[in-house]
């Protein structure tokens, strides 16, 4: 996928005022955030859950070689095959060449933002291959040629009414005055559309949300249920995961998935929790007749051994988009690429490059919130100052900060000196802003005053005042 | 530099309070900083400024310049550790101090050390008031309904949520209505506030959303930095809403005009 992150302030410009979208992402911020709450509270080891899933994932991270080996064993052995691919060109070539030796038309597919990452859709169409998203979100995007806004709820940017547009556009065979006003009606014309599509799918490519060494299983989560027809129903069944979805053992697979959907949506469970081990067997009654995992690394074991390599414990439940305050400002397309909110600015960055997405961790007030309630533990806010921190020791902040930053600094390490200043600067404001006790504009705050008043300083220094005040009773001490 | 002698305050037994009025404070608003000195003075404190202050290195730190930063944790604490604590009116720059200072300083066990013993002393004003020394002090009565704003720092960084609302409460009559969204970021962020204008002010009205659907007529927190971009706001959209630190509520110190009001509270 192209990335638009260079123009994050224009983007956020764009959704901000886009009213049917600002509707959109205040529900959401206030409905998931409620939802897990109340979950976690119905869970007296849920902190403790966290902590173990955040063990889980360290130990998988540093022996990730032995279980990717492992887990490649046992896929082998249950007679699936693993693909190893370093970038999005080689992932993308090895599901073309799988389904073309099925000689398949068309491939069902459920929602995996690795599919996303190394935008499969659009590869899979121009070499004559048909995909079709079956997660509803998704489908819908699908329709619209548009990406997902956040992790879990893809067309979270939309109303019901442009999902509507979009289906009486787009299902050109059906009666165009047919009634679509319920969403009940939307779903039904989906699922009727997609039942279809699954039936005729020779190929079925899904994501995966863990995957398990101890079995060569994959893992996967949906409220919908289209993932089981997905890769069910197909003889050939295509996983694409990156590695870092790996845990050690089932068990582990299911602390996780204790964890999971209580912070994505505040469910106890997915509605839908497979586990899929290797191709159908003589004895199985159904089931594909190859099981295939695109195993994609993409830039993810550079963040090994850096301080950004806690990142790759994300399991990607978006509590982290939910409970942002940006996110909840601006929505997932602002961010310009594949992933969004506090997890979106970490991962990006380390995915595409920092000249591409400078702007991405800069964007953030480091309110902690998403820290606060990320099931892995994850230190959000520490890596977005850490990009910060990279930024500026690679000389790529901006010339204009800089130079600030210099000036300010020398006067900070020299207290008699910003004292001096700081005197100077009250003296003057508090005077010119006497009267109304704040200005509505003032040539060194332009930004500030944009949209807010600037508060006047009440004039002297604290540090000056105290000392006055300190001869003063001392003097009259004496 | 002028050391201070620490026989002083064992001889009197009294704890010796080192305030840290912050930039801002220092800046902007020095009522708070007496505001704090008052409250100490209550609870029985000696209290110094040390006046080689200035900043805690807060904004070098978030926008990369770790050298920056590096340098000012190390003239913040030459400068404070002296003392018996320190105590900070920002949940912000305590945080700094206390949560961020000893990560800056990890690779240096002689300066680690250093920060983690200040960070073991260093309190937010709430936090000390409340956990440390009570100030001994009749709260005058506040007319005006109050909501609490939650900063971020001294939330999630600090742990502070009882201290304030506890001692907000000692105000005799006290109207405390509580924001749905006490806890949302008001989009301050330092820096941001300036680089990303149009989200910080989208998240300021969030929060003003809030304040206003209170009903309460003062907001109240612990943070310059939020008070002055909620303050800042809620003038520019023509709301009369007084914005004041916890510090001139407790002490009684309200004659002074509200934040980003002019002499007559209520004027401009």
């Amino acid at each position: 996928m192209q990335s638009t992150s260079k123009q994050f302030p224009e983007n956020a410009h764009e959704a901000l005022q886009d009213e049917g979208l600002q509707q959109a992402l205040q529900k959401l911020s206030t409905g998931f955030p409620l939802k897990r709450l109340q979950a976690a509270k119905r869970l007296p080891e849920f902190e403790a859950l966290r902590d173990q899933a955040r063990n889980i994932k360290n130990h998988v991270l540093e022996n990730l070689d032995y279980y990717l080996e492992q887990f490649e064993d046992k896929v082998t052995k249950s007679g699936g095959h693993v693909h190893w691919c370093r970038n999005s060109d080689e992932a993308r070539q090895t599901i073309l060449d799988i389904c073309q030796k099925a000689n398949a038309k068309t491939v069902t597919k459920s929602k995996s933002m690795i599919g996303e990452e190394i935008a499969i859709n659009d590869f899979l169409e121009t070499n004559g291959v048909t995909p079709i998203e079956t997660d509803l979100g998704e489908y819908i995007i699908q329709l619209r040629h548009e990406p997902p806004s956040h992790i879990i709820a893809p067309a979270i940017h939309l109303s019901k009414q442009q999902v509507a547009e979009t289906f009486l556009k787009q299902h050109v065979n059906l009666d165009p005055d047919r009634d679509l006003d319920q969403p009940r009606q939307l779903l039904e014309e989906a699922r009727e559309q997609l039942r279809q599509k699954f039936l005729q799918a020779d190929v079925g490519l899904t994501g995966a949300n863990m995957l398990v060494a101890e079995t060569g299983s994959n893992v996967l989560v949906t409220n919908e249920g289209n993932a089981d027809l997905t890769y069910g129903v197909p003889k050939v069944h295509i996983v694409v995961a990156s590695l870092e979805k790996i845990v050690p053992t089932l068990e582990d697979a299911t602390t996780v998935l204790r964890v999971l959907a209580r912070s994505a949506t505040g469910q106890e469970m997915s509605v839908y929790t497979t586990f899929c081990t290797g191709p159908k067997r003589p004895e199985d009654t159904d089931g594909p007749e190859q099981y295939h995992v695109v195993l994609l690394d993409n830039g993810r074991t550079d963040l090994i051994a850096t301080e950004f390599q806690e990142m790759l414990r994300c399991i990607r439940c978006g509590a982290c988009l939910n409970h942002c305050p940006v996110y909840k400002a601006v929505g997932g397309h602002a961010y310009g690429w594949v992933y969004s909110g506090p997890m979106g600015a970490v991962l990006i960055p380390g995915l595409i490059g920092m000249d591409e997405a400078s702007h991405l961790p800069n964007a953030s007030t480091l309110c902690g919130r998403c820290e606060s309630i990320c099931p892995m533990r994850i230190p959000l806010p520490k890596m977005l100052r850490d990009w910060r921190t990279r930024n500026y020791q690679q000389g790529k902040t901006g010339i204009k900060s800089r130079y600030a930053m210099a000036a300010w600094a020398f006067m900070a390490k020299r207290p008699k000196l910003y004292h001096g200043v700081m005197g100077i600067i009250s003296s003057v404001l508090s005077k010119l802003g006497k009267k109304y006790g704040r200005f509505k504009s003032l040539p060194a705050a332009g930004a500030w005053c944009e949209s807010r008043d600037l508060p006047a300083p009440q004039g002297g220094t604290f540090i000056q005042q105290w000392q006055t005040r300190r001869k003063q009773d001392r003097e009259q001490s004496l | 530099m002028a050391k201070k002698s620490q026989t002083a305050e064992t001889k009197h037994a009294k704890p010796h309070v080192a305030v840290f009025a912050t930039c801002l404070v220092d800046l902007q608003r020095p009522g708070i900083g007496f505001a704090a000195v008052k409250l100490l003075e209550a609870a029985g404190c000696r209290v110094s400024v040390p006046e080689n202050q200035t900043c805690c290195g807060q904004p070098a730190y978030n926008s990369g310049d770790k050298t920056t930063a590096v340098d000012l944790a190390k003239q913040m604490i030459a400068e404070f550790e002296q003392y018996d604590y320190v105590v900070v009116p920002s949940g912000s720059c305590g945080g700094m101090v206390k949560h961020h200072y000893p990560k800056l300083l990890a690779d240096n066990p002689h300066w680690f050390e250093r920060a983690t013993a200040l960070e073991n002393k260093t309190f937010e004003l709430t936090q000390f008031l409340c956990e440390k020394y009570e100030p001994d002090i009749a709260f005058k009565k506040y007319s005006k309904s109050v909501t609490y704003h939650d900063s971020c720092a001294g939330l999630r960084e600090l742990g502070i949520k009882q201290q304030p609302r506890q001692l907000l409460n000692k105000i005799n009559k006290i109207n405390l209505i509580e924001g749905e969204e006490a806890e949302t970021c008001c989009g301050f962020g330092g820096l941001f506030c300036v680089k990303y204008p149009e989200i910080s002010t989208k998240m300021t009205d969030a929060k003003i959303d809030d304040i206003v659907k209170t009903g309460a007529e003062t907001v109240i927190g612990g943070d310059l930095g939020c008070l002055m971009t909620i303050a800042g706001r809620l003038k520019r959209r023509g709301l009369d809403i007084e914005v004041r630190h916890i510090a001139e509520l407790l002490a009684d110190m309200t004659d002074q005009a509200a934040i980003a009001e002019g002499p007559k509270a209520g004027g401009g």
